[in-house]
């Protein structure tokens, strides 16, 4: 295989959107990720969607965004595994290029969440139908199970929960493109409403509009479109049981653990090698849960490393420094593309008051549903 | 949900059926085809006992819209004696009565209420232990 560079990164800014529709959100960041590299062509277009046919009743993205780029002609399909959705489009844009079959391929992730949809239900399309959402379930409802899990298991406690939403939010008030750039305290994120027992609205990230693009090509033609190439060192995806109920542990996402294992052996690397991470906080539970799983700390302890300040901007292993899902907002197809634009920002040099100093080798991880899919990526400056 | 689906589902949702691998002896409801735990195909049927331990907990207060007039309701992972695991609501229960760990029993229980025509679909609730009416 090739080595694979990102030259090339653009993004929407996350919020409420009402002036912008799921093709402009994509044409956005598209333009901004080919104006970045300054690349005119592409070989292929993978387009990370969740569910545009249930938020604005369009399938069929592939052809539809080629050809509001201006590009009809260019092979281009959408990737969807729930709100893992961009992290996969990466991963297959990811081998395309490293197979040797084309040299300049775009992967973007998009979502309009906020067009009128019911988006509890759109979500919920993600967890299992027959065996969980049937009975009432939701989606912030799975989430509450693995907390009261975790909690049973390890002591995790409500306020080890709150400081991850605490924390993003303190990063994401850094971030020019987040949808809420506003600070909370521990005391706000204890009392605001509840949305599914220990879960807490202050622990959900928000509904979201954004689009998230960046341009692949062999690391050896990286010079042609950019002086900071970023080296894509490592691509693991894993899946786990799909419901709930069929996991050994619902407080231990086995999906995560095995994506990041398989990462961690394709580049070489072990967690004590990451300087700076993204990771999926749908829920300030699912940061916890993932910290563990990517062995950032060890089963049980992540709550405390996170109140230790050890995950937050200075701490050992900053994470989510662009405020995460939580602040920056979680329109779920871009997300994993737009994880690892803030990585690329962070090893770039370019994050400016969020910068880590000297991060040179970044990770993202993004997963689908209540865990049952993770695809976990690692970068490193050139 | 469409009615043949419904039509599909009824066996596990009224009867609790759920397989059970002949290879590996692991039970898993819903009955599949193949084992998730040793990849055996074929599953035997087996009925599930009416009754449970609650795994993991929660108090939706946020419904899905179908089920918004019975918001704030517990819902809760149980394990039956024969390892099955099943997603269920928990009525006739206190709030903050359902917790890891509390013993419960199925009943059979309307679950919702779907479309414009207002179709009944069944199943089964979690129900505690002491409130059970058999």
């Amino acid at each position: 295989m090739r080595e694979v560079a990102i030259v090339g990164a653009g993004m929407t800014p996350f919020g409420e959107l009402w002036h912008s529709s799921l093709r402009d959100l994509f044409v956005e960041a598209a333009l901004g990720a080919l104006r970045d590299a300054g690349a005119d062509r592409l070989d292929a277009i993978y387009v990370g969607n969740m569910s545009g046919g249930q938020f604005v009743g369009q399938e069929h993205l592939g052809p539809l965004m080629a050809d509001h780029l201006g590009m009809a002609g260019v092979p281009s399909m959408r990737v969807e595994s729930a709100c893992a959705s961009g992290g996969a489009a990466l991963r297959a844009a990811y081998f395309e290029v490293a197979s040797g079959a084309s040299d300049l391929v775009l992967a973007s992730g998009v979502e309009k969440m906020n067009d009128g949809a019911d988006v509890t239900a759109v979500l919920a399309s993600a967890a299992d139908q027959e065996s969980e959402v049937y009975h009432g379930v939701t989606f912030p409802g799975l989430y509450a199970l693995i907390a009261r899990a975790h909690m049973e298991a390890h002591g995790t406690t409500i306020e080890d929960i709150s400081a991850v939403s605490v924390k993003n939010h303190r990063h994401g008030a850094l971030n020019p493109k987040a949808q809420f750039r506003g600070e909370v305290t521990l005391e706000q994120v204890m009392t605001s409403s509840l949305v599914a027992d220990p879960l807490r609205l202050l622990h959900c990230s928000p509904v979201s509009d954004g689009g998230a693009a960046v341009l692949l090509c062999p690391l050896d033609r990286a010079r042609e479109f950019t002086d900071r190439p970023i080296r894509i060192r490592a691509s693991g995806m894993a899946t786990s049981a799909m419901a709930l109920a069929d996991r050994k542990d619902p407080a231990f996402l086995d999906a995560v653990s095995l994506s990041a294992t398989r990462a961690y052996q394709m580049a070489g690397l072990g967690p004590q090698d990451i300087h700076v991470a993204e990771v999926h906080d749908c829920f300030a539970i699912a940061e916890l849960c993932v910290l563990e799983a990517l062995c950032f700390t060890e089963r049980g302890r992540a709550g405390q490393a996170t109140r230790a300040g050890e995950t937050a901007l200075g701490g050992r292993i900053p994470v989510n420094t662009s405020g995460g899902l939580k602040s920056k907002g979680h329109p779920v197809g871009a997300t994993g593309v737009a994880q690892v634009i803030e990585i690329v920002e962070q090893l770039r040099g370019d994050a400016g008051d969020r910068q880590v100093k000297n991060a040179r080798v970044g990770l993202t991880q993004n997963m689908g549903g209540s865990g049952a899919s993770s695809v976990v990526h690692i970068f490193e400056r050139v | 949900m469409p009615s043949p689906r419904y039509w599909r589902e009824i066996p596990a949702r009224y009867r609790l059926e759920a397989g059970r691998c002949p290879g590996c002896e692991k039970v898993v409801y819903p009955a599949r085809r193949v084992c998730p735990g040793c990849g055996h195909e074929g599953m035997d049927t087996v009925p599930l006992s009416r009754r449970g331990r609650v795994v993991t907990c929660t108090t939706i207060h946020v419904a899905p819209t179908e089920f918004q007039m019975e918001a704030p309701y517990p819902m809760a992972l149980i394990e039956t004696p024969e390892g099955a695991r099943l997603m269920v609501q928990v009525a006739d229960s206190a709030p903050n009565e359902v917790q890891p760990g509390m013993e419960v029993a199925l009943e059979f229980r309307r679950i919702r209420r779907e479309g414009r025509a207002g179709i009944l679909c069944y199943g089964h609730k979690a129900v505690p232990v002491q409130k059970a009416t058999s």
